[in-house]
Protein backbone atom coordinates (compact mmCIF):
# COMPACT_ATOMS: atom_id res chain seq x y z
CA UNK A 1 0.00 0.00 0.00
CA UNK A 2 0.78 3.38 -0.60
CA UNK A 3 3.01 5.45 2.28
CA UNK A 4 2.65 9.18 3.35
CA UNK A 5 5.81 9.79 4.69
CA UNK A 6 5.79 13.60 5.02
CA UNK A 7 4.85 16.61 4.30
CA UNK A 8 7.13 19.50 3.61
CA UNK A 9 5.59 23.34 2.94
CA UNK A 10 7.02 26.28 1.42
CA UNK A 11 6.70 29.31 0.10
CA UNK A 12 7.81 29.38 -3.30
CA UNK A 13 8.06 32.74 -5.01
CA UNK A 14 9.75 33.95 -8.75
CA UNK A 15 12.77 35.36 -6.93
CA UNK A 16 14.09 31.82 -5.28
CA UNK A 17 14.80 31.14 -9.42
CA UNK A 18 16.56 33.71 -9.78
CA UNK A 19 18.36 33.52 -6.80
CA UNK A 20 19.23 29.98 -7.94
CA UNK A 21 19.80 30.87 -11.79
CA UNK A 22 22.47 33.38 -10.41
CA UNK A 23 23.99 31.36 -8.02
CA UNK A 24 23.24 33.54 -4.77
CA UNK A 25 22.57 30.88 -1.88
CA UNK A 26 25.52 32.04 -0.02
CA UNK A 27 24.61 35.81 -0.42
CA UNK A 28 23.92 37.18 3.08
CA UNK A 29 20.28 38.30 1.65
CA UNK A 30 19.86 34.30 1.03
CA UNK A 31 21.57 32.82 3.00
CA UNK A 32 19.38 32.02 5.75
CA UNK A 33 16.48 31.13 3.68
CA UNK A 34 18.38 28.33 1.62
CA UNK A 35 20.20 27.08 4.93
CA UNK A 36 16.82 26.27 6.54
CA UNK A 37 16.45 23.19 3.54
CA UNK A 38 19.61 21.76 4.68
CA UNK A 39 17.50 19.35 7.71
CA UNK A 40 15.55 18.74 4.27
CA UNK A 41 17.77 17.61 2.15
CA UNK A 42 19.29 14.93 5.08
CA UNK A 43 15.96 13.80 5.27
CA UNK A 44 14.85 13.27 2.11
CA UNK A 45 17.98 10.93 1.78
CA UNK A 46 16.48 8.45 4.20
CA UNK A 47 12.88 9.08 3.04
CA UNK A 48 13.55 8.11 -0.45
CA UNK A 49 10.15 9.12 -1.61
CA UNK A 50 9.07 7.90 -4.58
CA UNK A 51 6.28 10.29 -5.71
CA UNK A 52 5.43 13.74 -4.37
CA UNK A 53 1.72 15.37 -4.16
CA UNK A 54 2.11 18.87 -4.92
CA UNK A 55 -0.31 21.45 -3.92
CA UNK A 56 0.04 24.34 -5.68
CA UNK A 57 -1.28 27.49 -7.02
CA UNK A 58 -1.39 28.61 -11.01
CA UNK A 59 -0.37 32.28 -11.08
CA UNK A 60 -1.21 32.74 -15.07
CA UNK A 61 0.55 29.96 -16.88
CA UNK A 62 -1.14 26.78 -17.40
CA UNK A 63 -4.81 28.47 -16.55
CA UNK A 64 -6.45 31.51 -18.03
CA UNK A 65 -10.00 33.64 -16.82
CA UNK A 66 -11.87 31.59 -19.47
CA UNK A 67 -11.56 28.69 -17.53
CA UNK A 68 -10.96 28.47 -14.33
CA UNK A 69 -10.72 25.69 -11.90
CA UNK A 70 -11.62 25.89 -8.26
CA UNK A 71 -9.30 22.24 -7.89
CA UNK A 72 -8.03 20.36 -10.43
CA UNK A 73 -5.42 17.58 -10.39
CA UNK A 74 -2.71 16.72 -13.02
CA UNK A 75 -2.72 13.13 -14.75
CA UNK A 76 -0.08 13.51 -17.16
CA UNK A 77 2.98 11.53 -18.00
CA UNK A 78 5.00 14.61 -18.29
CA UNK A 79 5.04 18.11 -16.63
CA UNK A 80 7.22 20.81 -18.09
CA UNK A 81 7.84 24.27 -16.88
CA UNK A 82 7.87 27.15 -19.13
CA UNK A 83 8.40 31.24 -19.51
CA UNK A 84 5.86 32.98 -17.02
CA UNK A 85 6.82 36.56 -18.65
CA UNK A 86 9.94 37.28 -16.54
CA UNK A 87 12.26 34.97 -18.79
CA UNK A 88 13.72 33.13 -15.64
CA UNK A 89 15.13 29.26 -16.65
CA UNK A 90 12.49 26.73 -16.66
CA UNK A 91 13.58 23.84 -15.25
CA UNK A 92 13.89 20.00 -16.47
CA UNK A 93 10.80 18.70 -17.19
CA UNK A 94 8.93 16.60 -14.37
CA UNK A 95 7.64 12.54 -15.20
CA UNK A 96 4.04 12.54 -13.71
CA UNK A 97 2.52 9.36 -12.22
CA UNK A 98 -0.72 8.84 -14.52
CA UNK A 99 -2.01 5.99 -12.54
CA UNK A 100 -1.51 7.40 -9.13
CA UNK A 101 -3.38 10.65 -10.47
CA UNK A 102 -6.25 8.56 -11.73
CA UNK A 103 -6.81 6.88 -8.27
CA UNK A 104 -6.49 10.16 -6.77
CA UNK A 105 -9.47 11.75 -9.06
CA UNK A 106 -11.60 8.82 -8.90
CA UNK A 107 -11.18 9.05 -5.30
CA UNK A 108 -12.04 12.12 -4.41
CA UNK A 109 -14.61 12.56 -7.15
CA UNK A 110 -16.11 10.09 -5.04
CA UNK A 111 -15.57 11.49 -1.84
CA UNK A 112 -17.54 14.60 -3.26
CA UNK A 113 -14.83 16.96 -4.71
CA UNK A 114 -15.95 17.68 -8.25
CA UNK A 115 -12.29 18.37 -9.29
CA UNK A 116 -10.74 19.15 -13.12
CA UNK A 117 -9.14 16.47 -14.80
CA UNK A 118 -5.58 17.55 -16.53
CA UNK A 119 -3.98 15.11 -18.86
CA UNK A 120 -1.86 18.08 -20.54
CA UNK A 121 -0.33 21.06 -17.84
CA UNK A 122 2.49 23.38 -17.73
CA UNK A 123 3.77 24.16 -14.56
CA UNK A 124 4.96 27.55 -12.84
CA UNK A 125 7.36 28.70 -10.06
CA UNK A 126 4.64 27.61 -7.60
CA UNK A 127 5.54 23.82 -8.09
CA UNK A 128 9.34 24.26 -9.94
CA UNK A 129 10.40 26.39 -6.88
CA UNK A 130 10.13 24.47 -4.23
CA UNK A 131 11.06 21.16 -6.43
CA UNK A 132 14.76 23.11 -6.63
CA UNK A 133 14.56 23.74 -2.99
CA UNK A 134 13.78 20.31 -1.91
CA UNK A 135 16.46 19.16 -4.69
CA UNK A 136 18.92 21.54 -5.96
CA UNK A 137 21.35 21.35 -8.66
CA UNK A 138 19.30 20.57 -11.46
CA UNK A 139 19.60 16.83 -11.72
CA UNK A 140 16.92 15.00 -13.42
CA UNK A 141 14.21 15.14 -10.49
CA UNK A 142 14.42 11.75 -8.13
CA UNK A 143 10.59 11.50 -7.77
CA UNK A 144 7.45 11.83 -9.85
CA UNK A 145 4.93 14.32 -9.10
CA UNK A 146 0.98 14.82 -9.01
CA UNK A 147 0.16 18.24 -9.20
CA UNK A 148 -2.93 19.34 -7.68
CA UNK A 149 -3.78 22.64 -8.38
CA UNK A 150 -6.27 25.18 -6.39
CA UNK A 151 -7.35 28.81 -7.66
CA UNK A 152 -6.28 31.37 -5.32
CA UNK A 153 -6.39 34.00 -8.29
CA UNK A 154 -10.25 34.22 -9.06
CA UNK A 155 -12.47 35.18 -6.19
CA UNK A 156 -14.64 33.17 -4.56
CA UNK A 157 -11.68 31.02 -3.30
CA UNK A 158 -12.34 28.02 -1.86
CA UNK A 159 -12.97 28.44 1.54
CA UNK A 160 -9.66 27.17 4.18
CA UNK A 161 -12.84 24.68 5.59
CA UNK A 162 -12.75 23.11 1.94
CA UNK A 163 -9.63 22.93 1.04
CA UNK A 164 -8.88 21.05 4.66
CA UNK A 165 -11.73 18.43 3.95
CA UNK A 166 -10.03 18.05 0.51
CA UNK A 167 -6.63 17.84 1.91
CA UNK A 168 -7.97 14.82 4.09
CA UNK A 169 -9.69 13.53 0.98
CA UNK A 170 -6.51 13.26 -0.81
CA UNK A 171 -5.03 11.43 2.40
CA UNK A 172 -7.47 8.70 2.11
CA UNK A 173 -6.74 8.02 -1.85
CA UNK A 174 -3.18 8.15 -1.28
CA UNK A 175 -3.76 5.53 1.95
CA UNK A 176 -5.90 3.46 -0.08
CA UNK A 177 -3.39 3.36 -3.22
CA UNK A 178 -2.39 -0.50 -3.76
CA UNK A 179 1.35 0.19 -4.49
CA UNK A 180 3.84 0.31 -2.11
CA UNK A 181 4.82 3.70 -2.90
CA UNK A 182 6.21 6.31 -0.79
CA UNK A 183 4.74 9.56 -0.72
CA UNK A 184 5.32 13.17 0.05
CA UNK A 185 3.04 15.53 0.27
CA UNK A 186 4.16 19.53 -0.64
CA UNK A 187 1.93 21.98 -0.40
CA UNK A 188 3.42 25.74 -1.64
CA UNK A 189 3.42 29.77 -1.31
CA UNK A 190 2.33 32.37 1.33
CA UNK A 191 3.42 33.27 4.13
CA UNK A 192 1.83 36.42 4.65
CA UNK A 193 2.75 39.03 1.72
CA UNK A 194 0.69 41.20 -0.34
CA UNK A 195 1.60 42.75 -3.93
CA UNK A 196 -1.13 44.71 -4.95
CA UNK A 197 -2.62 47.94 -3.26
CA UNK A 198 -2.14 50.60 -1.37
CA UNK A 199 -1.59 47.95 0.99
CA UNK A 200 1.46 46.19 -0.71
CA UNK A 201 4.16 44.90 1.47
CA UNK A 202 1.93 44.28 4.24
CA UNK A 203 3.47 41.58 6.11
CA UNK A 204 2.05 39.83 9.60
CA UNK A 205 4.46 37.32 11.28
CA UNK A 206 2.09 37.16 14.56
CA UNK A 207 -0.45 35.26 12.51
CA UNK A 208 1.80 33.12 10.30
CA UNK A 209 4.21 32.32 13.78
CA UNK A 210 0.57 31.24 15.22
CA UNK A 211 -0.35 29.26 11.71
CA UNK A 212 2.45 27.26 11.40
CA UNK A 213 2.34 26.49 15.38
CA UNK A 214 -1.24 25.27 14.71
CA UNK A 215 -0.06 22.47 11.84
CA UNK A 216 1.30 20.14 14.39
CA UNK A 217 -0.85 21.18 17.42
CA UNK A 218 -4.25 22.02 15.86
CA UNK A 219 -4.32 22.06 11.95
CA UNK A 220 -7.88 22.81 11.40
CA UNK A 221 -7.19 25.90 13.67
CA UNK A 222 -7.03 28.50 10.49
CA UNK A 223 -10.51 26.81 9.69
CA UNK A 224 -12.32 28.85 11.54
CA UNK A 225 -11.50 32.44 9.32
CA UNK A 226 -13.52 33.21 6.34
CA UNK A 227 -11.46 34.15 3.03
CA UNK A 228 -11.67 37.65 3.27
CA UNK A 229 -10.76 37.48 7.24
CA UNK A 230 -7.58 35.79 5.98
CA UNK A 231 -6.84 38.18 2.96
CA UNK A 232 -7.42 40.61 6.11
CA UNK A 233 -4.64 38.64 8.74
CA UNK A 234 -2.03 37.09 5.90
CA UNK A 235 -2.48 39.81 2.83
CA UNK A 236 -4.18 38.80 -0.42
CA UNK A 237 -1.26 36.42 -1.75
CA UNK A 238 -0.40 35.57 1.41
CA UNK A 239 -4.08 33.09 1.22
CA UNK A 240 -1.81 30.70 -0.26
CA UNK A 241 -1.46 29.32 3.31
CA UNK A 242 -4.71 27.41 1.62
CA UNK A 243 -2.13 25.25 -0.21
CA UNK A 244 -0.53 24.49 3.00
CA UNK A 245 -2.96 23.69 4.59
CA UNK A 246 -4.37 21.37 2.22
CA UNK A 247 -0.85 19.46 2.35
CA UNK A 248 -0.85 19.12 5.88
CA UNK A 249 -4.48 18.11 6.20
CA UNK A 250 -3.30 14.97 3.99
CA UNK A 251 -0.94 14.19 6.27
CA UNK A 252 -3.73 13.08 8.97
CA UNK A 253 -4.43 14.26 12.19
CA UNK A 254 -1.62 13.96 14.28
CA UNK A 255 1.91 15.27 12.83
CA UNK A 256 5.44 16.51 14.13
CA UNK A 257 7.70 18.92 13.29
CA UNK A 258 10.83 17.72 11.93
CA UNK A 259 12.47 21.22 10.76
CA UNK A 260 10.65 24.58 10.32
CA UNK A 261 12.14 28.34 9.24
CA UNK A 262 10.65 30.99 8.94
CA UNK A 263 12.43 34.44 7.73
CA UNK A 264 11.20 38.18 6.42
CA UNK A 265 11.62 38.96 3.88
CA UNK A 266 13.02 37.40 0.89
CA UNK A 267 11.10 39.52 -1.91
CA UNK A 268 7.70 41.05 -0.91
CA UNK A 269 7.45 38.00 1.57
CA UNK A 270 7.52 36.34 4.72
CA UNK A 271 8.99 33.31 3.47
CA UNK A 272 8.07 30.07 5.78
CA UNK A 273 9.06 26.29 5.36
CA UNK A 274 7.88 23.40 7.45
CA UNK A 275 8.87 19.56 7.31
CA UNK A 276 6.18 17.33 9.00
CA UNK A 277 5.78 13.37 9.93
CA UNK A 278 2.93 11.97 10.36
CA UNK A 279 2.67 10.93 14.62
CA UNK A 280 3.91 7.77 15.46
CA UNK B 1 -24.33 40.42 -7.89
CA UNK B 2 -20.81 39.74 -8.91
CA UNK B 3 -19.22 42.38 -6.79
CA UNK B 4 -17.56 41.70 -3.43
CA UNK B 5 -17.75 44.58 -0.25
CA UNK B 6 -14.21 45.64 -0.40
CA UNK B 7 -13.69 45.38 2.96
CA UNK B 8 -9.69 45.29 3.76
CA UNK B 9 -8.51 48.48 3.32
CA UNK B 10 -5.86 49.37 0.53
CA UNK B 11 -6.93 45.28 -0.96
CA UNK B 12 -8.83 45.21 -4.55
CA UNK B 13 -10.60 41.93 -4.49
CA UNK B 14 -10.69 40.42 -7.30
CA UNK B 15 -14.00 39.08 -7.56
CA UNK B 16 -16.48 38.38 -10.94
CA UNK B 17 -16.94 42.13 -11.03
CA UNK B 18 -13.22 43.04 -11.68
CA UNK B 19 -12.76 40.13 -13.59
CA UNK B 20 -15.39 40.80 -16.05
CA UNK B 21 -14.48 44.89 -16.07
CA UNK B 22 -10.88 43.48 -16.72
CA UNK B 23 -10.50 40.87 -18.84
CA UNK B 24 -8.98 42.05 -21.83
CA UNK B 25 -6.55 44.02 -20.04
CA UNK B 26 -5.47 40.28 -18.46
CA UNK B 27 -5.88 38.69 -21.57
CA UNK B 28 -3.44 41.07 -22.67
CA UNK B 29 -0.83 40.70 -19.94
CA UNK B 30 -1.21 36.82 -20.14
CA UNK B 31 -0.18 36.79 -23.76
CA UNK B 32 2.99 38.40 -22.49
CA UNK B 33 3.97 34.66 -21.24
CA UNK B 34 5.23 34.63 -24.91
CA UNK B 35 8.47 36.60 -25.54
CA UNK B 36 7.62 37.23 -28.85
CA UNK B 37 4.46 38.96 -27.63
CA UNK B 38 6.90 41.03 -25.41
CA UNK B 39 8.70 42.26 -28.30
CA UNK B 40 5.87 42.33 -30.09
CA UNK B 41 4.15 44.83 -27.45
CA UNK B 42 7.11 47.29 -27.29
CA UNK B 43 7.53 47.30 -30.95
CA UNK B 44 4.11 48.59 -31.37
CA UNK B 45 2.05 49.06 -28.24
CA UNK B 46 -0.84 50.85 -29.81
CA UNK B 47 -1.55 48.37 -32.32
CA UNK B 48 -0.71 45.82 -29.48
CA UNK B 49 -3.45 47.32 -27.10
CA UNK B 50 -5.86 47.54 -30.10
CA UNK B 51 -5.93 43.51 -30.99
CA UNK B 52 -6.73 43.32 -27.50
CA UNK B 53 -9.35 45.57 -27.15
CA UNK B 54 -8.53 47.78 -23.94
CA UNK B 55 -10.96 50.60 -22.88
CA UNK B 56 -9.82 53.53 -22.75
CA UNK B 57 -9.56 53.28 -18.96
CA UNK B 58 -7.17 50.33 -19.19
CA UNK B 59 -5.57 52.03 -22.17
CA UNK B 60 -4.60 55.16 -20.21
CA UNK B 61 -3.28 52.87 -17.33
CA UNK B 62 -1.11 50.92 -19.45
CA UNK B 63 0.22 53.80 -20.89
CA UNK B 64 1.49 55.56 -17.31
CA UNK B 65 2.49 52.19 -16.41
CA UNK B 66 0.43 52.66 -13.40
CA UNK B 67 -0.31 49.92 -11.20
CA UNK B 68 -2.65 51.06 -9.09
CA UNK B 69 -4.91 52.64 -12.05
CA UNK B 70 -4.34 49.44 -13.74
CA UNK B 71 -5.36 47.61 -10.72
CA UNK B 72 -8.79 49.89 -10.56
CA UNK B 73 -9.08 48.83 -14.26
CA UNK B 74 -9.71 45.08 -13.55
CA UNK B 75 -5.97 44.48 -13.74
CA UNK B 76 -5.21 41.34 -11.55
CA UNK B 77 -1.40 41.81 -9.96
CA UNK B 78 -0.49 37.91 -10.99
CA UNK B 79 -1.48 38.71 -14.41
CA UNK B 80 -0.21 42.41 -14.36
CA UNK B 81 3.29 40.92 -13.05
CA UNK B 82 4.23 40.07 -16.65
CA UNK B 83 3.33 43.42 -18.04
CA UNK B 84 5.91 45.07 -15.41
CA UNK B 85 8.52 42.46 -16.42
CA UNK B 86 8.68 43.73 -20.48
CA UNK B 87 10.65 47.07 -18.44
CA UNK B 88 12.67 44.43 -16.39
CA UNK B 89 10.62 45.73 -13.06
CA UNK B 90 10.09 43.10 -9.83
CA UNK B 91 7.20 43.09 -7.44
CA UNK B 92 9.33 45.23 -5.10
CA UNK B 93 9.21 48.21 -7.58
CA UNK B 94 5.32 47.39 -8.25
CA UNK B 95 4.83 47.62 -4.46
CA UNK B 96 7.11 50.83 -4.11
CA UNK B 97 5.10 52.29 -6.66
CA UNK B 98 1.58 51.37 -5.11
CA UNK B 99 2.62 52.88 -1.95
CA UNK B 100 4.51 55.79 -2.91
CA UNK B 101 7.82 55.29 -1.59
CA UNK B 102 11.07 54.62 -3.52
CA UNK B 103 12.30 51.20 -3.56
CA UNK B 104 15.19 51.05 -1.05
CA UNK B 105 12.51 52.55 0.89
CA UNK B 106 10.28 49.79 0.71
CA UNK B 107 12.48 47.43 1.05
CA UNK B 108 13.42 48.82 4.44
CA UNK B 109 10.20 48.80 5.33
CA UNK B 110 10.03 44.86 4.35
CA UNK B 111 13.45 43.88 6.50
CA UNK B 112 11.55 46.64 9.42
CA UNK B 113 8.55 43.80 9.65
CA UNK B 114 11.14 41.36 10.10
CA UNK B 115 12.50 42.38 13.40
Amino acid sequence: MAKIIGCVTTSHVPAIARAIARGEQEDPYWKEWFDGFKPVHRWLEQAKPDVAVIVYNDHGLNFFLDKLPTFAIGAAAEYQSADEGWNIPTVLPFKGDPELSWHLINSVVTDGFDITMCQEMVVDHALCNPMALLWPGGKPWPVRIVPVEINTVQFPLPSAARCYQLGEALGRAIASYPQDLRVLLMGTGGLSHQLDGERAGFINKEFDKKFMASLTADPAWVTRYSTIELVERTGSQGIELLLWLTARAALGSGAREITANYHIPISNTAAGMMLLEPAA
Amino acid sequence: MTTTRQPVPGTTIFDGGQAQKGYALNKMCMSFNDAANRAAFVRDEDGYCARYGLTPQQREAVRHRNVLALIAAGGNIYYLAKFAGIFGLDVQDIGAQQTGVSKEEFKARLVAEGR
